[in-house]
């Protein structure tokens, strides 16, 4: 069985334009989150978000492409673009169809499909951009990475909420892994901010009027956020013979479902995807040293998620560092699995665990070590990334440090 | 009329929840009703456009019996119209 490392990053979030930024602000505990600036928010009862402050399309594609692609896809696009160069890799004749592009988007271009609804139902139009559904689909961040690269293998979206970047990584881990696919270019990319779509979560009464906390007591709900982040990911002997910079093995993929609620999560549920993803690692619990938790900071995810924790570490739990980068990039849906792999390969390389900003008040059913508000020196070889979605489906990463 | 506003918001409850309407009683608790936090979330919904109001999520919240939500439309409904009076 080929191990499987992390070869080239990119990203492009609220905390910066590159994968670079992004890791300088959560080594610095700095948050992202601010007013919503792209929406008129004036009929919103929550404010806060965390966007790609000030992103023009012009200052990455040229005006004609603009066109074919929506912001959900540009944001996938932009991170495929750095981490393949990041990665130096090289795509010959034989390569350009050896490898996979999965992608993980939960609502694809439906700030596109907003756009197209203001146009019928309030302005009263006869039609729409007939580049409505080329943008909307959820596959065309995929699409335009195979575009771009002339890549020929096979390229798909996975949508499973708030898992699909992590559900994606895990199905380009062991694409890799079992040898059929050479490469992947694996990430997500999310664009949430539309008047419909946030009303559609003002709806759930969910989201924060401030900022999120997770597992902090006087938290109040999460914040949306937008970006991408892409991975490129080669066998280890490939990459090692090629000299290229590794920034952290994929080790494991677990996944379940809850099988209980729509909406509302299951404390059983999430341990069963530790558990695989462990599993799937071949490593016991105890070798886990950080978590980057799913730490949505609403009501209901954060005592849960520390629930299954417990129930997969037992006392080792007491021994675990865990922290929520949400609280700093937002929760970007679809992207956010992405993020926070990225989030958690950074973390092993550096030797540095971000913290979970915002953090004030310990709340005893969250009553984890969650490296609250500063980040922490600390050389740690195993951990996991946990996304919990909507509809119970649950999606664990387990990245282990390469020296 | 309270009791008929008591009625308006039983029989939204009813009608969200898809319960004969004599189920719904302003004592039933919302475990005897089947109501998760999921179906509280509709319920407001319901009652919103029901009485054209708007219930802050702080409220929303706190309300834990058919009686608070009862008494919190009540509250809100009344406000809605002295606003209107202010307005004229």
């Amino acid at each position: 069985m080929r191990r499987v490392v992390i070869t080239g990053v990119g990203a492009i979030s609220a905390l910066g334009r590159n994968a670079k930024e992004f890791w300088s602000a959560l080594a610095q505990g700095r948050s992202g989150i601010g007013p919503i600036e792209t929406v008129d928010m004036s009929k919103l009862r929550f404010q806060y978000g965390a966007e790609v402050r000030g992103y023009k399309p012009c200052e990455y594609f040229p005006e004609k492409q603009i066109d074919f692609i929506d912001r959900f896809a540009q944001f996938g696009l932009i991170a495929a673009r750095e981490a393949i160069r990041d990665s130096g890799i090289e795509f010959d004749r034989a390569g350009r169809h050896a490898g996979a592009i999965i992608t993980g988007s939960c609502v694809g271009g439906q700030c596109t499909q907003d756009d197209g609804f203001v146009e019928l139902y309030q302005k009263g139009r006869p039609r729409v951009n007939p580049l409505t559904i080329a943008r909307t689909m959820g596959n065309a961040a995929a699409s335009h990475i195979a575009m771009e690269f002339g890549l020929t293998g096979p390229a798909y979206n996975i949508s499973t909420a708030c898992s699909s970047s992590n559900h994606a990584i895990g199905q380009a881990l062991w694409a890799v892994r079992s040898g059929a696919s050479q490469f992947a270019i694996t990430g997500g990319c999310e664009a949430v901010f539309s008047m419909g779509f946030l009303k559609a979560w003002e709806a759930m009464r969910v989201v924060s009027p401030d900022t999120c906390r997770p597992f902090s007591k006087d938290r109040n709900g999460m914040i949306l956020g937008e970006g991408g982040a892409m991975l490129v990911l080669e066998p280890l002997d490939a990459a090692l013979a090629r000299g290229a910079q590794i920034y952290a093995e994929i080790a494991g993929f677990g996944m379940s479902a809850d099988a209980g609620h729509i909406t509302q999560p299951s404390a059983e549920g999430a341990a069963l995807a530790m558990r695989s993803a462990l599993q799937d690692a071949r490593i016991g619990f105890d070798r886990i040293g950080y978590i980057n938790a799913h730490g949505t900071a609403t009501q209901v995810n954060d005592p849960t998620e520390t629930a299954a924790i417990r129930a997969v570490f037992g006392p080792h739990a007491d021994r675990l560092a865990v922290s929520s980068t949400k609280s700093m990039h937002g929760h970007a849906l679809g992207a956010a699995g992405a993020l926070e792999a990225l989030a958690t390969a950074f973390a092993l390389r550096n030797g540095i665990l971000p913290p979970t900003a915002g953090f004030r008040q310990p709340d005893p059913d969250c009553d984890l070590d969650v490296i609250p508000n500063e980040s922490r020196p600390v050389k740690v070889e195993f951990a996991l990334s946990n996304s919990f979605a909507f509809g119970g489906l649950n999606a664990v990463l387990a990245l282990r440090r390469f020296d | 009329m309270s009791d008929q506003l008591t009625q308006r918001v039983l029989s939204v409850i009813a009608a969200t929840q898809r319960l004969p309407p004599e189920k719904v009683k302003i004592d039933s608790s919302f475990e005897e009703l089947g109501i998760d936090s999921m179906d509280g979330i509709n319920i407001l919904f319901a009652l919103e456009n029901e009485f054209d109001i708007t219930i802050p999520d702080e409220q929303a919240k706190q309300i834990r019996s058919i009686r608070e939500m009862v008494d919190g439309i009540q509250k809100l409904v009344a406000e809605a119209a002295a606003g209107k009076a202010q307005g004229q």
